[in-house]
């Protein structure tokens, strides 16, 4: 069966039953794919026990994110309803009013993550306070009806979880029935409500979980998206019968809580009660990921500079999404166990080292064409280089010993780059930059001490006042003692005599501040001479002056926590055997997540040969050759020309350049013949382009066709 | 004692203070105050111009930044097989500058004369080919032109835009008319157009004729090309008039006939595949990575395939060697009346099974989802988790092109013949008389390119006469089932009298009557 037809666009394949069922599973992609078989299973499992822990970790981060938010969301809910339940003044007063209590939701622009964020706290909510919740989208209500509709339908089927499952059928059968309005939705909570009252001695658990005739939260999802006049009608309609049911709505907003007011006038907003919820920016999300998921030893693979700049880059200048960035991840986990066959020993370090036995020599091989253990072999006496070569078990025994090290290095790296992070974070105009990411980077990219930003840092570290330097070392020794690294004990130990230094510090300056008071020596009057002279000594005294123990002491700190750099952030590719944990294939991932389809057709038709290997379409320069293929020809006539194109002078034009690129072998004699053929060739060629979106066919003159792009000459 | 006092409030509140400011300080002298406030002021401006260094520096950052984004983006992988990334993109996405009209066969003669790598052409062969290409024509309207412009030379010293702007509400009106070919009026402006640049021209460069049709004006705005706001006048400029600087030559005139799909379909399977060898290898290349995209299939991602060049065959090919154990859907993008509710249709009738009907695609799409409860779960919560994948290849887009209607393929020609003369035979003689009358008065005005079609009233006049109709009622009548054909198009004209066109070229027009008188 093929997929051309004249009649059809969509063709359904099904299995056919007679074939024998060899369901290939995904580990079998896997190891077709790859070179390597033998360890290709173990490094899928590997791959996918990797992503799992990532996934479960992030979205229990997450969670712990909005926890807040949830929290405070929930108390709001619990306020408006105790309200409600008690029949208290406040409620009578508001239905009066008829105000409907309710939560803006400033989300921020990341709205691919609004998802997530609306699952959970549905969940939460069902969770703890009532069954009802309906969740609604814009595009599902493009009418105060379908509002209605999708309203009753959501609220209806979630009764169905509470009730027992003979009610089934008859609550499907009504849902289609009901007319959609008010009075029906107000009818079906109260007939709700009496039900799981009568039926509360029997289920216990079920009324314990959620409150007293809990509230129906409306959710609407993607507040702007909603047309005006919809929102409107609902919230007039709904205000009508508030005295009569709890309705609580919740709006999520994307851009500002000004927009209910442009969305709603001052007569429907005055109908509602509302209060502002913030979540948490989704910068400070990405921060809190990054932080728990790549600045960890607890997932052994990592990522390199380059890597992490295209994450953050999609990040910052495309989406704000931080589930891109955490799918992002997932995608360089499955790219680096899928590309390296040494990616087996990407995991915890006791298992890896268990792994390292088990490595074949095909394996061993592959270790030693590595380039940084290459160097290492290099660096290493003669003897032992040999023994590393051609040994499997001496390469074995070392790359055991690599793995610890590289392992180590990874445990003083983190905490020491937070500790180093805590210093450049407060400096002013943040010379390596305000996010721990950019630090990260920085000392991923290069040796960071040979960098001009760490020198002014350095500097500017150099005249920080004494509080902030006690309450960074401060900082400095929880972090070192709260992390689990063995060579911190030395450190922190150091780190505390320089805090109990400025104690000293302190209690000598201030005996010192009491004896001297040289505000007295300026009240006398001076004559202009005086002046002169005491200037000038206070000049000399400044030129001469030592330094303070206080400047000492600074110094001496600044330049301790310079030698903790120097020691512990040394970048990854200068370790040996780092291609076993770091994804650096920056390139693949760009092209895979942040590809440039306009940027690769220009490149095709302008230059074919980067594609198409033929040395009869090397060109030097910017021209391309008259052997181009017959669309690239075309697509370079057309550049030459203005808005519209004369069709008869691009069929000429085009002629032209083919019959000269084939040469004197086309003879006169033929020549009507292989106009005809070049005459198709030149409709396939305009046709495809049309196709492509580069020309139109234009009615303004007879014969001509409109250009659609511009640039590219 | 200002040392500790800097000190003490953070080391990087530098303050200058001037000496006399020292002096009344230390002075401590009573009546200064309106001094003090004075250099205060100084104080102030100092402070100022350090914090504009610094926003300079901000912004210097910034760029910086820029600069590693797009470094970043643009670091191409060399490594990778394709590397139709690395053009930046301010090279793909610049203003049009504006070109002349015969700058196409220039470069088609200067790519045509370039030597090919291994085969150099024959001299002999090459002033031949030149010749073929418009530009003697087109040197010799020039020439005209430039007579012409002797006769104007004293006549204007308007500014030239002042004037195209004048000319400018005609051309516009022009434009709007739905059916265009080309007017005389619209040459006339742009014949007077030309006039006008050629004068300007003329007057600043005598020497400098061939550059008849480029307005000098924009020739000074190129220049300035950085400027943004030029380039946006630029823009604005090339789009603004209907003013058009293309020759006027149809296809109509060349002696070529148009080909109909089947012998272009013939023709091209006639000449060989350019390169066939190369794109072979590039789609082995891209079937190598088949296991890869159903691995990543697999594991919850989605692929996009981009480039140039058909991708039909190759993901036939991918459904035919992997998907062959799974049901799967092909949804051909390119099919002229494809919609969403095709494509569920056919995954709720043909894959679920499902007879019936829904009342809308949103709840045919929950119907869906229920069933494939396990499945989509984990789909929707990616939503659609893209993998960009280039496949560039040069393949003839066959398929794809086969149902776009065509620029220089004759689709309607033969299709539109033979649906007429059917129509016409299921019609009674009278309504065919009708029809021919017509289509004669069409013909003979087929050279009157301002021709309106026959109104209302003179039809009726002239089908009275042929004893065709009795009554203009019966001739609406029949005018009305035409209208339903599609054979006849009425549009009204200024003066609000009915004007009566058949939408058919004229050479179809002369095979129909052709075949209905052999047939009479």
């Amino acid at each position: 069966m093929s997929t051309r037809s004249l009649s059809k666009g969509c063709f359904v394949f099904k299995p056919s039953p007679k074939r024998r069922k060899v369901s290939r599973t995904t580990a079998d992609y896997f190891r077709e794919g790859n070179s390597d078989l033998e360890d290709s299973e173990l490094r899928f499992a590997t791959c996918q026990s990797l992503q799992k822990q990532v996934k479960s970790e992030t979205e229990q981060i997450e969670e712990e994110l909005n926890e807040q938010l949830f929290d405070n969301l929930v108390s709001f809910l619990r306020r408006s309803h105790s309200a409600f339940q008690e029949k208290t003044t406040e409620w009578t007063w508001r239905t009066k009013s008829r105000e409907i209590p309710t939560a803006a939701l400033v989300l921020g622009v990341n709205v691919t993550d609004h998802d997530f964020t609306f699952r959970s706290l549905s969940e939460v909510l069902q969770n703890n306070v009532t069954p009802y919740i309906a969740l609604l989208e814009a595009k599902d209500c493009p009418g105060i009806k379908n509002l209605m509709q999708k309203l009753l339908g959501q609220l209806m089927n979630c009764c169905i979880d509470v009730g027992s499952s003979e009610e089934e059928d008859y609550e499907q059968v009504s849902h289609t029935r009901v007319r959609c309005s008010m009075t029906s939705l107000i009818n079906w909570y109260e007939s709700a409500t009496k039900r799981t009252d009568s039926e509360t001695p029997g289920k216990k658990r079920t009324s314990s979980r959620h409150w007293q005739s809990p509230p129906v939260v409306v959710i609407f999802k993607d507040m702007e998206s909603f047309t005006t006049k919809v929102l409107q009608d609902f919230v007039v309609i709904s205000s009508q019968h508030i005295g009569e049911f709890p309705l609580v709505l919740i709006f999520g907003i994307a851009t500002s809580p000004m927009i209910i007011h442009s969305l709603l006038p001052h007569s429907v907003s005055s109908l509602l009660c509302i209060e502002l919820f913030q979540s948490l920016s989704c910068k400070d999300h990405l921060s809190t990921i990054i932080d728990k998921v790549l600045l960890t030893t607890q997932f052994p693979l990592k990522l390199s500079e380059k890597v992490l700049q295209v994450l953050i880059n999609i990040f910052l200048y495309h989406d704000f999404s931080v589930q891109n960035f955490i799918k992002g991840f997932q995608l360089c986990i499955v790219e680096h166990f899928h590309s390296n066959p040494l990616s087996i020993l990407c995991c915890q370090l006791e298992e890896a080292k268990r792994r390292v036995n088990s490595l074949s020599h095909n394996q061993c091989e592959n270790v030693r064409r590595l380039p940084s253990f290459r160097r290492y072999v290099e660096s290493q006496v003669s003897e032992k280089q040999i023994a590393l070569l051609t040994a499997d078990s001496s390469l074995k025994e070392a790359v055991r010993k690599l793995l610890e090290d590289l392992n180590v290095y990874h445990e003083n790296y983190f905490p020491i780059l937070r500790c180093l992070h805590v210093f450049t974070s407060s400096l002013p105009k943040y010379p390596l930059g305000k996010q721990i990411r950019e630090l990260h980077c920085a000392c991923l990219e290069n040796r960071v001490w040979e960098t001009e930003e760490y020198e002014s840092s350095l500097q500017l570290a150099r005249m920080l006042n004494k509080s902030d330097l006690v309450t960074m070392l401060q900082k400095c020794v929880e972090i070192l003692v709260s992390s689990p690294g063995r060579e911190f004990d030395e450190i922190v130990e150091r780190l505390k005599e320089f805090l109990t230094q400025f104690q000293k510090l302190e209690e000598t300056y201030q005996e010192r501040d009491e004896s001297v008071s040289p505000q007295k020596e300026l009240q006398k009057k001076t004559n202009l001479y005086n002046l002169q002279k005491t200037l000038l000594e206070l000049k000399e005294s400044r030129r001469s002056k030592k330094l303070t123990k206080f400047e000492m002491l600074r110094f001496e700190v600044v330049d301790y926590i310079d030698s903790l750099v120097r020691r512990y952030l040394v970048p990854a590719d200068h370790k040996t055997l780092h291609e076993i944990v770091y994804f650096n294939t920056a390139s693949v991932l760009r092209e895979h997540l942040n590809a440039a389809p306009r940027i690769a057709l220009h490149t095709a038709l302008n230059n074919p040969y980067s594609y198409l290997k033929s040395e009869a379409l090397k060109s030097d320069g910017g021209s391309i050759s008259n052997k181009a293929p017959d669309i690239c020809i075309a697509y370079k006539l057309h550049l030459e020309c203005g808005r519209l194109i004369n069709l008869v002078d691009w069929l000429e034009a085009f002629s032209t350049v083919v019959t000269a690129a084939e040469g004197p072998t086309a003879d006169v004699a033929s020549s009507d013949q292989v106009d005809d053929v070049i005459h198709a060739r030149f409709i396939r060629a305009v046709s495809e382009l049309e196709l492509l979106g580069f020309i139109k066919p234009s009615k303004q003159k007879t014969d001509h066709v409109a250009r659609l792009t511009w640039g590219g000459c | 004692m200002s040392l500790a006092e800097c000190r003490s409030a953070g080391a990087l509140e530098v303050k200058f203070v001037p000496d006399e400011d020292v002096l009344r300080h230390i002075a401590d002298d009573a009546g200064v105050k309106v001094q003090k406030g004075k250099s205060q002021l100084i104080v102030n401006t100092k402070r100022f111009v350090k914090k504009l260094e610094a926003i300079s520096d901000d912004e210097a950052q910034e760029i910086l930044e820029e600069k590693n984004y797009v470094a970043v983006l643009g670091l191409c992988g060399e490594e990778s097989m394709t590397n139709g990334s690395s053009v930046g993109g301010g090279e793909v996405y610049t203003f049009q500058t504006p070109k002349r009209s015969n700058k196409m066969a220039e470069l088609a003669s200067e790519l045509a004369q370039t030597p090919g790598q291994s085969v150099v052409p024959d001299p002999s062969e090459c002033p031949e080919k030149t010749a073929r290409t418009p530009q003697s024509s087109k040197r010799s309207s020039s020439n005209q032109v430039q007579q012409k412009t002797k006769k104007n030379e004293f006549v204007s010293t308007t500014p030239y835009r002042l004037r195209r702007r004048l000319a400018a509400p005609d051309a516009q009106l022009e434009s709007e008319s739905e059916y265009s070919a080309s007017c005389s009026e619209e040459e006339e402006v742009e014949e007077a157009q030309k006039e006008v640049s050629t004068v300007l021209s003329h007057q600043k460069t005598p020497a400098k004729t061939k550059a008849v049709s480029t307005p000098p004006s924009r020739k000074t705005l190129t220049k300035k090309k950085d400027n943004m706001n030029n380039l946006v006048e630029e823009y604005f400029e090339a789009h603004s008039s209907s003013k058009v600087l293309t020759s006027d030559r149809t296809l109509q005139k060349l002696r070529r006939k148009r080909l109909n799909q089947q012998t272009l379909h013939d023709l091209l399977q006639k000449s060989p595949l350019a390169y066939a060898a190369e794109i072979k290898e590039l789609n082995q290349q891209y079937e190598s990575l088949f296991s890869k995209w159903m691995l990543q299939l697999h594991l919850g991602f989605n692929i996009v395939l981009y480039g140039l060049g058909s991708k039909h065959d190759l993901l036939e090919k991918f459904r035919t060697s992997m998907l062959q154990d799974s049901v799967h859907l092909v949804v051909n993008g390119y099919f002229p009346s494809i919609t969403v509710k095709s494509v569920l249709n056919s995954i709720t009738e043909e894959v679920l099974d499902h007879i019936g009907t829904f009342r809308s695609p949103l709840d045919q799409l929950e119907f869906i989802m229920k069933r494939f409860k396990e499945v989509w779960d984990q789909a929707k919560q990616s939503l659609y988790n893209w993998l960009w994948y280039e496949t560039t290849t040069f393949s003839p887009y066959v398929e794809e092109t086969s149902y776009e209607n065509s620029l220089l393929v004759q689709q309607s020609g033969s299709l539109a013949l033979s649906s007429l003369t059917h129509v016409l035979h299921s019609l009674t003689p009278n309504a065919r008389g009708i029809f021919r009358l017509l289509a004669q008065y069409q013909l003979e005005n087929k050279d009157n390119a301002s021709y309106p079609g026959l109104s209302f009233q003179d039809f009726y006049q002239q089908c009275r006469e042929a004893f065709l109709v009795n009554s203009d009622l019966t001739l609406r009548a029949q005018l009305t089932e035409f209208r339903d054909h599609k054979l006849i198009r009425t549009k009204r004209g200024a003066d609000g009298v009915e004007y009566l066109l058949i939408p058919v070229d004229d050479s179809t027009l002369t095979d129909f009557l052709e075949k209905e008188d052999e047939d009479v």
